[in-house]
C-alpha cells in the first residue's frame, strides 16, 4: 500500500482561521433565513448560533490539546456543512411551524461532545484493533436491535428505528463504524494470507473459503438483516464498504469483478421479488409518468425535488425565498434539493466541493498512516462518507434510484449526525498519528525515504540546519 | 426588506461560500506540494552542485534477471521452480507454492516476491527464522542471484 509523508507541523492556527470563516458561512446562512422570514430575525438566531460557535471553538481547543498534528481542514469543513444544514432545517421549520432545528442543534451538541470524548479516550486509533471481534458482535447486535418487539418501530416502511424514552434512534448508523473497525482489523491481520493462499482460476486468484469465512458471515448478516428491515440504502452502503476495504487491502481486481457480479445478481433479484425496490426503480426510470407520479410511494418526491432544483437555476432563489417545503421530507432525505433550490447550481457545487475536500482529506490521512489498520480504517470511513453523498445526491438528481440514506452532517436526524461526527473524530485521530513526528522505530519505508533529498526537517528528529 | 439589499446579500452569501472553499484549497496547496516533492525524490542539478553526495550513483549495467529458484540442500534437493510474476509462499502448509518437507520449517515460513526487477524475501513470523547468507532476516530484503537462502535444512538460490 502507498505511503506519503509530510513534515510535522501542527497548523492549528490555520485551522482556527478556516474555522472562523466556516462559522461566518453558517451564521450568514442563519442570518439570511432570519431576515427573509415573516417574523424577522428571531431569538433562535442568537441562541442556536452561539451554541454552534461555542461548540466549534471548544472542539478546536480539544484538538490543540490532544491531537495537535491533526489535519487542519477536516473540522472547518464539517462545521460549515453542519451549520448550513442547520440553517436549512430552521428555514423549513419556519415554513411548517416545527421545531426540528432545535432537536438538530441538540443532537449536534451531543454528537460533538461524543466526538471530543472519542478523541480524549482513544488517542491512538491502533487501540481499536484489539476490539476487532467485539466490533463484529456489536455490529450484529446493533443491526438486530430494531427487530426486537417493543423496542423497534417501523417508520416509512423501514424497520430500522429503536425508540426509548420518547427518543428514536437508528442503530444501523453506528453499525457502519463498528463494521469498518471489524473489516479493518480483520483484513490488516489476514491480508497476507488472503493474498498468498488460494487457487488460481484463469487470471483471477481466488482466496480460500476459510480465510474469508468471517468476512462472508459479516456481509451476509448485514445484508440479510437489511433485506428483512427493508432498508435499501444501508445495504448498498455496507456492501460498498465491504468491497472497497477488501480491494484496498489486497489490490486484486478480482474482488471488483466478483463484487460487481454479486451486485448485478442481487439487484436483479431484488427488483423482481421486492415490491419496494421495484417501486424505487420504476420511479427512477419513468419519473414523469402520471401514473407513477400519483401512485403511493411513487415518484412525486423526486419530481418535486427536480422542479425545486429547476426553480433555483444558476444563482438560486436565495435562502428563505424559495419554496423547498413543498417537497416531502424536505429537511432530511431531500435537503440537497432544498439547498439546490435556494442556493442554485453555484451554491450546491460549493457544497459538493466541501464534501469532496472532506473525503479527500480522509483518503490523505489513509495514505499518510503508518500502519495497515489505520490505512484501512481511514479508507473505509472516507469511502462511507463519499458513498453516502453519491447515493443521496445521485438519487435526488435522478442519476440513480433514490434510496433512503442521509446526507452526512446536513440532513435532520440525530443518529446520522452522531455517527458521522464519530467518524470525523477518528479521521482526525488517524491524521494526527500519521503527521506526528515519529518518536522511535524506523519503518521499513523510512530507509527508502532517507535516500531522497530532504528539503524539509527530517521525520526522525527535528534537527535544525544539520541537513546540508 | 428591500429587493436590492436582498439580492446583494444573496449573492454575497454565495461569494462567502466560495471564499471558504477557495481558502481551504489554498491552505491545502502547501500540503499537496510537499506530497509531490516527496514522491519525485530525484535531486535537481542545482541541488547536486550544492551537495555532491546527492548525485545519483552511476548507472549499473542491467543485471540478469532471476528465472528459477533452485534447491541446493535438504529433502527437496535438485528441485527447480520456474519464477513468474507472482509471489511465492514457502512453508510446510499444503497451500504453499513450494511445500517444504522440512521438520524445521513453519507452516507459512517465508514469502519470496518480485518488486521491479528484483526479488525480495520476507519472513512470515516463522519459528526457526529465515537466513539470507549468514544473517537472519528481520524484514523484507532483496535477494541477489546466487545468494543462499536457508530455511531449516533447506538451502536455495535464485538462478538466471
Amino acid at each position: 500500500m502507498s505511503e506519503l509523508e509530510t513534515a510535522p507541523v501542527p497548523r492549528r492556527n490555520m485551522e482556527l482561521l478556516l474555522l472562523l470563516l466556516a462559522l461566518a458561512v453558517a451564521m450568514g446562512a442563519y442570518y439570511l433565513v432570519g431576515i427573509n422570514s415573516d417574523d424577522g430575525l428571531s431569538q433562535e438566531f442568537i441562541s442556536q448560533g452561539l451554541i454552534l460557535v461555542g461548540l466549534a471553538l471548544v472542539f478546536h481547543i480539544v484538538l490543540r490539546i490532544w491531537a495537535k498534528y491533526a489535519d487542519p481542514v477536516i473540522l472547518p469543513v464539517t462545521v460549515a456543512l453542519n451549520g448550513i444544514g442547520l440553517a436549512m432545517i430552521h428555514r423549513i421549520d419556519l415554513a411548517k411551524t416545527d421545531d426540528t432545528a432545535f432537536r438538530q442543534i441538540m443532537w449536534t451538541g451531543v454528537a460533538m461532545v461524543v466526538a471530543m470524548i472519542v478523541l480524549w479516550t482513544i488517542r491512538d486509533h491502533r487501540v481499536l484493533r484489539r476490539f476487532t471481534y467485539i466490533a463484529l458482535a456489536a455490529s450484529v447486535l446493533l443491526l438486530l436491535l430494531p427487530l426486537i418487539k417493543g423496542l423497534g418501530v417501523e417508520i416509512n416502511g423501514a424497520r430500522i428505528w429503536v425508540r426509548f424514552f420518547g427518543l428514536s434512534f437508528q442503530p444501523g448508523e453506528l453499525a457502519k463504524i463498528t463494521l469498518a473497525i471489524f473489516f479493518a482489523g480483520y483484513l490488516s491481520s489476514n491480508r497476507e494470507l488472503i493474498l498468498l493462499a488460494g487457487r488460481k482460476v484463469g487470471p483471477l486468484q481466488l482466496p480460500r473459503s476459510r480465510d474469508l469465512g468471517p468476512m462472508i458471515v459479516a456481509w451476509l448478516v448485514s445484508i440479510g438483516v437489511l433485506v428483512v428491515q427493508r432498508d435499501l440504502g444501508s445495504s448498498i452502503l455496507f456492501f460498498g464498504l465491504f468491497m472497497v476495504m477488501i480491494y484496498v487491502a489486497t489490490a486484486r481486481v478480482s474482488w471488483i469483478v466478483i463484487g460487481t457480479l454479486m451486485l448485478v445478481g442481487g439487484g436483479t433479484f431484488a427488483y423482481l421479488t421486492m415490491s419496494h425496490v421495484t417501486r424505487r426503480i420504476d420511479g427512477w426510470l419513468n419519473a414523469f409518468d402520471p401514473d407513477i407520479y400519483h401512485a403511493i410511494g411513487g415518484s412525486r418526491q423526486i419530481v418535486e425535488g427536480l422542479f425545486g432544483l429547476a426553480n433555483g437555476g444558476l444563482m438560486g432563489t436565495g435562502l428563505g425565498n424559495g419554496s423547498p417545503y413543498m417537497v416531502p421530507l424536505a429537511n432530511s432525505d431531500m435537503i440537497v434539493a432544498s439547498l439546490g433550490e435556494e442556493l442554485g447550481l453555484i451554491g450546491i457545487s460549493a457544497i459538493v466541493l466541501l464534501y469532496l475536500i472532506l473525503i479527500s482529506r480522509g483518503m490523505r490521512a489513509a495514505l499518510g498512516s503508518r500502519d495497515t489498520f489505520g490505512k484501512l480504517l481511514a479508507t473505509g470511513f472516507s469511502f462511507t462518507l463519499g458513498l453516502q453523498c453519491f447515493v443521496v445526491i445521485g438519487g435526488v438528481t435522478r442519476l440513480i434510484p433514490l434510496t433512503g440514506l442521509t446526507t452526512p452532517f446536513m440532513a435532520a436526524g440525530g443518529s446520522s449526525l452522531l455517527s458521522n461526527w464519530i467518524i470525523v473524530a477518528l479521521l482526525l485521530l488517524i491524521s494526527h498519528n500519521s503527521r506526528r513526528p515519529m518518536v522511535s522505530g524506523v519503518s521499513a519505508t523510512a530507509e527508502v525515504a532517507t535516500k531522497a533529498p530532504r528539503r524539509s526537517p527530517g521525520l526522525l528528529a527535528p534537527r535544525k540546519g544539520a541537513q546540508r | 426588506m428591500n429587493d436590492l439589499v436582498f439580492t446583494v446579500l444573496r449573492l454575497g452569501f454565495l461569494i462567502l461560500l466560495w471564499l471558504l472553499v477557495l481558502s481551504i484549497v489554498g491552505a491545502l496547496r502547501r500540503d499537496l506540494a510537499i506530497g509531490s516533492k516527496a514522491r519525485v525524490g530525484a535531486p535537481t542539478a542545482r541541488e547536486i552542485r550544492k551537495d555532491p553526495s546527492l548525485a545519483p550513483p552511476p548507472e549499473v549495467p542491467a543485471k540478469q534477471q532471476a528465472k528459477t529458484l533452485a534447491i541446493l540442500e535438504g529433502p527437496l534437493t535438485g528441485l527447480e521452480h520456474q519464477l513468474t510474476a507472482s509471489p511465492i509462499l514457502l512453508g510446510r502448509a499444503q497451500e504453499a507454492t513450494i511445500v517444504l518437507e522440512d521438520d524445521y520449517a513453519s507452516g507459512r515460513h517465508a514469502r519470496l516476491f518480485p518488486q521491479g526487477t528484483r526479488w525480495f524475501i520476507e519472513d512470515l513470523g516463522s519459528t526457526n527464522g529465515t537466513f539470507l547468507g549468514e544473517a537472519q532476516l528481520t524484514r523484507a530484503q532483496p535477494v541477489e542471484l546466487g545468494q543462499k537462502i536457508r530455511i531449516g535444512k533447506t538451502v536455495m538460490e535464485l538462478r538466471p
